[in-house]
This record gives structure tokens, C-alpha cells and sequence, in this order.
């Protein structure tokens, strides 16, 4: 047989360039890539841990159900480090070098300002699982967490109802804290009651003796707090070492989401009131087999379900509903197919899509109108609620 | 009249409270020149160690009074004879050291007992009524504490053997080792000292304020413009500083929010910097320790 080594180099370096594409292709079909940006480390890692975890088992859950459209599903998880520069770093990684499907990605609304344009820009479908202020109005964003018209609503008049009509205000200063005492002050008045005071904290500020004295002061019959993050959390200490506890009872939109009820002692924590879409002690039967599912994986350290965990597994799982309606993993048909009300049992009950704004219907849905404008990429409240004329 | 008692009882704690995280600074910044950046993780430090004192059974009052300054001192004394010693003199080179030792620290603690402790160890005491006002009985506490504390440093350094040497060693070393003094035991003493002090500090704060591995980051900007504006007498200047900025925190803070607060305190930093470039010490009272 006549083999010269050229002809051998020659028909090596064709198959080569040939099988190039059809490598490209088979990773491709093969998997559909489902990447997730999370705080793993750094201050925020007591929001983001649990959040990885529960996205974790989503995946393993669709993979155990035979993969979506009969393809496996690959989760590329990158820690962030409470850092936003890792957040844009890790977007472009996913969406252009990962090709991912979807990015389930951010816990601060910093983050997920900081990403949302990157994930447009690469037409990549993105999910929001985290509680916020509400305002994003975009076509690429899904933001499935609760927004201060669906918690400051319900807590305000229950509270109001329960303590009476003078209420004080405590909230972080920054975006979030801001703009939901916005809207406390606005449930406060829409319930005829009257704010007393509205005081914001850095939010590296341990000392609030100067607080709970002008709460003293005021006697509102109750005080409302959006205070975040662990340096805040000495505000329920000092307010009960100060016996007020006692006196001027809590709300909160914020208590519980980080965990907070367990960093300090049960009864410095007594009798604060907290409003979310989920609670790790709902009875539910969907919510019973999550727990249960979730003690078996993890065993008996596992940390304590909250709105931001729950949320991460059913944004993921709404996310397969769709893929399992389009057929597809493509991005436009899944958002189509995620805009037409799309819903998911989970443990926190049945979430859906609200074709109008991307997210569960809400106080968005004032400004935001997808199916008129489809082609919006805005965060309507980034400058207040003034700036989207609800204030 | 219920309001002015209480208002001023909390000026008074937040004046306290800052003599508090400084005093420790103040032994290692202001005596020993050597910008700590770890003086937030001491005070950290001290705090895990009342939590996890007080977790294991230990009496809250011996955790934080006695166990508390025992562990951060030790803590101290290991690390200057590790990093501090090579650097005396090298004022730069301490601040990248102590920053490096800074985040070391915060990392291990971090690796022990993850990013959010349960600190389930509440303020001891009860309510204190003030007519219509109620505030912490231990808030009153740690006023008293940091004044007896503040006495037994100025003590210390005025009338015991170990505070002339501590004295005469940071004006200089040279002259008092020639004269027979163990220069680098006294500066190991005076550092483990200061570490002593921060570790009390922060296991007295940490029932109201919570421990978190990166609680420090809260102290240190404050703890390190307390010592600097007060100057070079570090117990007098501690003193003044913490009831100057201390003073004008707590009354902004009372009158528009915490923001206006910190920012008061930073705005009459920078202006009092600027009138007197060498701290409240530097003008007056200049012969006090």
C-alpha cells in the first residue's frame, strides 16, 4: 500500500478541519447549558449559599426526569464573591463563551443592573429569583421574587389592623430600602394612617441608641423595618435590650429573608412580624416534599428555606416548563412560551408569569406594559418612584 | 426633661462607645506607631470569643471580662512576635501587614463559623427607665466600663514600672535599651496589651451588636479618626477625640438620621485635621499621657 507520510498529513488535517464543526454542533445539541452567578463568598454568601444549593437540586431534579426535550441539562455555577465586577465577568463568560440557555443570576439589585445589559446585548434569556423593589421592565428579564406591592401591601394593613395607625419607618440606604419605604409610605396613607418618621442606615451603622430613643419620642404604634444585611441586624438587639420590644411592636419586609431570626436569641425576636411569599413552615403538600427532599440531599446542617432559596428552584423549574411548552431551548420562542402565563407549583405555592411586565403581576405592572412595548429595557424606579411617575 | 436624661445618656454612650474600639488602637497606633489595620479583626475576635464561650456553658461576665482579653491578648503577642517585630520603624510596611493579617484573619474565622453566626448571647441587665424612656442597662454598663478602663490604662502608664518603660521605650528605644531595658520585651507587653484592650472591647460589644467575621469593617475607619484626631497623647486624645466626634455623631444622628450622623463625624474629622494637623493632643493638653 502506497502511504506517504503527506498524504497522510493531508487526509489527518481534512478530517480534522471536517470533524471541527461537527464537535461544535454535537456539544451543542447535546446539552442545554443552565449557568447561575451567585454571591458564594463574600458578605453576601448568607443569601447566595442556599440559593446554589436549591438551584442545584433543581437541576439534578430535571435531569433525574430524563433532561428536558430528552437532552441533559449542564448547570455552570459561578461565585461572584459579593463582588459586582465578577458579575459582568461572569455574564460575558456564560452568555459568550458558555452559550448558555438561561443565566439565573444576581442577589442585589446592583448585580443585577450590572448584568442585565451584558445578557440583552448577547440575546440571553435571564431570571431574577431574588425579592426586590420592583421597576424592571425588560423583555430578555424574568424577575420572579416578591416586590414591595405584593409584601409591603399585605404587611402594612395587617399591621395597621393588629397595632394601629402611626407607624415609624426604618429602612437601609441604599436602592432597595429607599424605594420600598416609598411604598410603605404610600400603603400607610392609602390605609389612612400617618408616617411618623422615615430614618435610612448605611448599612455599616451598629449603633441605633439615637433611633430607638427618637422612637421613644414619636410612640407610633408600630415600627416598619427594610433595614438589610448583618451589621443591621443590631437594631432588633438594641431595640429589645432597650425593653421595646415589648412596648412598640415590628413589622418587616426585610426580617427573615437573611436568616435573621436565627442570629439572635428567640426572644429578641419575639413577636416581629414578617410578610414574604414563602415560609420554610408552610403546610403545604409540595412544600413537605421539598423539605423533605432537600433534608435527604443535604442532611440535618442544611440552611433554613427562605423566599430567595425557594424562588432560585421554582424560577428554575418555571424556566424547564417552558423549554417543555417552545420545544425548544432558543431564547425567543421559551419567552414567548413563558408569556402566556406560564405557571409552576411549587413549595410556595403556584407562581406564574404575567405576560404584561415579565414577573409576577404587581405595582410593575403601573408602568411597565411588555405586550404593548415588547422591545423595553428599562429599570423604571432607578431613580425613585418619581421618575416613573408613582410617587 | 425624660427626653434631655435620655438624650444625653445616649450622647454619653455613643462618646463611650467610640473610646471603646479606639483605646485599643490608640496603645498601637498612637504609642507604638504602628498602623494596625487588624484592629477591627481584634475586636472581632474578641467577640467570637464571648460567643463561643458563652455557647459552651462559660458565665456571660467571666467570658467577656476576663476570657475575652486573655484570648486576643495571647492572639497579639504571637503575632507581633511573628510580623511585628521585623517591622518596627516601618510605618508603611505595617499598614500592608496588618491589612494582609487583616484579611487572614477574617478568612479563618470565616472558614470556622461561616459568613453569619448565631450569636444568640443577649445583653445582660435589664431596662433602665428614664420617665417615659427606657435604654439598656448594659448600655450604662459599658459607659462605666470604659471609663474604669480608661482610668486603669492612664494608671498603668503613669504609676506602674512597666508603664514608665512602655513610655520611655516608644520615645526612645535606643536611649532605653542603653539603659538596660528589654526594648522588644516591652514592645511585645505593650502590643498584647493593646490587642488585650480590643479583644475586651469587642467581646463587650458583641452582645449588642452581633458578630459577624467581617464586623470590623464597621470599627476600623471610625476607631483610626478617633486616634488620629485626638493626637499624640493617646488617653488624653482618645478621650478628646471620642467626645468630640463622639458628640457631634450622636447629636446629628438624633437630630437628622444616622446618614447626616456619619457624615458629621467624618466632616468634623477632616476640618479638625485641617485646623490642627496634629490631632487635639497636638494643641492642647500636651503633657498628658
Amino acid at each position: 500500500m502506497n502511504f506517504s507520510r503527506r498524504s497522510f498529513l493531508a487526509g489527518s488535517s481534512a478530517l480534522a478541519l471536517s470533524s471541527a464543526p461537527i464537535i461544535g454542533r454535537a456539544q451543542g445539541s447535546d446539552k442545554i447549558i443552565f449557568a447561575s452567578i451567585l454571591d458564594l463568598s463574600g458578605g453576601l454568601d448568607i443569601y447566595g449559599a442556599p440559593m446554589a444549593e436549591t438551584t442545584k437540586m433543581a437541576i439534578d431534579d430535571i435531569n433525574a426526569a430524563g433532561g428536558l426535550l430528552g437532552r441533559e441539562v449542564e448547570l455552570k455555577l459561578y461565585d461572584a464573591q459579593s463582588t459586582i465586577q465578577f458579575y459582568t465577568q461572569y455574564a460575558t463568560q456564560a452568555a459568550a463563551g458558555d452559550r448558555a440557555h438561561t443565566v439565573h443570576a444576581g442577589i442585589t439589585s446592583a448585580s443585577r443592573e450590572a448584568i442585565r445589559p451584558t445578557l440583552a446585548r448577547f440575546k440571553t434569556l435571564y431570571f431574577y429569583n431574588t425579592q426586590y423593589e420592583g421597576g424592571v421592565c425588560d423583555y430578555n428579564t424574568f424577575c420572579t421574587g416578591s416586590t414591595p406591592a405584593q409584601t409591603v401591601a399585605k404587611v402594612v394593613p395587617y399591621a395597621m389592623n393588629k397595632w394601629g395607625k402611626k407607624v415609624y419607618i426604618v429602612a437601609a440606604d441604599y436602592n432597595y430600602g429607599q424605594i420600598t419605604a416609598q411604598w410603605m409610605q404610600r400603603f400607610v396613607k392609602e390605609n389612612g394612617g400617618e408616617t411618623l418618621d422615615v430614618e435610612f442606615f448605611p448599612l455599616d451603622v451598629t449603633n441605633f441608641g439615637p433611633t430607638i430613643n427618637k422612637i421613644q419620642t414619636a410612640k407610633p404604634d408600630f415600627v416598619i423595618s427594610a433595614l438589610v444585611g448583618g451589621a443591621h441586624v443590631s437594631f432588633y438587639r438594641q431595640y429589645a435590650a432597650a425593653g421595646m420590644n415589648k412596648e412598640i411592636p415590628i413589622a418587616s419586609t426585610t426580617f427573615g429573608v437573611g436568616n435573621e431570626q436565627t442570629l439572635i436569641s428567640a426572644e429578641e425576636g419575639d413577636g416581629i412580624i414578617a410578610s414574604y411569599s414563602y415560609f420554610e413552615g408552610a403546610n403545604n403538600p409540595a412544600n413537605t416534599e421539598f423539605l423533605a427532599r432537600l433534608d435527604a440531599r443535604l442532611g440535618a446542617g442544611r440552611p433554613v428555606m427562605n423566599e430567595l432559596a425557594v424562588r432560585s428552584y421554582e424560577g428554575a423549574m418555571l424556566w424547564a416548563e417552558a423549554v417543555k411548552m417552545a420545544g425548544t431551548p432558543d431564547r425567543d420562542p421559551v419567552i414567548e412560551a413563558l408569556r402566556t402565563g406560564l405557571s409552576y407549583n411549587g413549595p410556595s405555592g403556584a407562581v406564574a408569569v404575567d405576560a404584561q411586565t415579565a414577573q409576577p403581576p404587581a405595582d410593575t405592572q403601573l408602568v411597565c406594559d411588555l405586550v404593548a412595548n415588547p422591545n423595553q429595557s428599562t429599570f423604571l424606579f432607578e431613580n425613585g418612584l418619581a421618575a416613573a411617575g408613582i410617587k | 426633661m425624660d427626653l434631655v436624661v435620655a438624650v444625653l445618656f445616649q450622647l454619653i454612650y455613643v462618646i463611650s462607645n467610640l473610646a471603646l474600639i479606639s483605646l485599643g488602637l490608640a496603645i498601637i497606633f498612637g504609642m507604638m506607631r504602628v498602623i494596625n489595620l487588624a484592629h477591627g479583626e481584634f475586636l472581632m475576635l474578641g467577640g467570637y470569643t464571648v460567643v463561643v464561650a458563652t455557647n459552651a456553658g462559660v458565665n456571660i461576665w467571666v467570658s467577656m471580662l476576663i476570657l475575652a482579653p486573655l484570648v486576643v491578648g495571647i492572639i497579639g503577642v504571637i503575632v507581633e512576635r511573628l510580623l511585628i517585630r521585623w517591622l518596627y520603624g516601618r510605618m508603611v510596611d505595617t499598614l500592608l501587614a496588618t491589612w494582609g493579617l487583616s484579611l487572614l484573619l477574617v478568612g479563618i474565622v470565616t472558614s470556622i463559623f461561616g459568613a453569619s453566626t448565631g450569636t444568640t448571647v443577649s445583653p445582660p441587665l435589664g431596662v433602665v427607665r428614664i420617665g417615659d424612656y427606657s435604654a439598656s442597662g448594659y448600655e450604662l454598663f459599658l459607659v462605666v466600663v470604659t471609663i474604669v478602663l480608661l482610668f486603669g490604662v492612664w494608671l498603668t502608664l503613669r504609676f506602674t514600672k512597666l508603664g514608665l518603660l512602655a513610655r520611655g521605650t516608644m520615645q526612645n528605644a535606643e536611649m532605653a535599651s542603653a539603659l538596660g531595658v528589654s526594648t522588644s520585651r516591652i514592645y511585645m507587653i505593650t502590643f498584647g496589651l493593646g490587642a488585650a484592650v480590643s479583644g475586651l472591647a469587642g467581646g463587650l460589644l458583641a452582645p449588642m451588636t452581633g458578630v459577624l467575621p467581617t464586623i470590623g469593617a464597621t470599627y476600623i475607619a471610625k476607631a483610626f479618626i478617633t486616634v488620629i484626631s485626638g493626637g499624640s497623647a493617646i488617653l488624653a486624645g482618645t478621650t478628646a477625640g471620642s467626645v468630640l466626634l463622639g458628640g457631634i455623631n450622636g447629636v446629628f444622628s438624633f437630630v437628622a438620621g444616622s446618614t447626616f450622623g456619619e457624615i458629621a463625624l467624618l466632616m468634623a474629622a477632616i476640618i479638625l485635621l485641617r485646623l490642627m494637623p496634629r490631632g487635639i493632643t497636638g494643641r492642647f493638653f500636651r503633657k498628658s499621657i
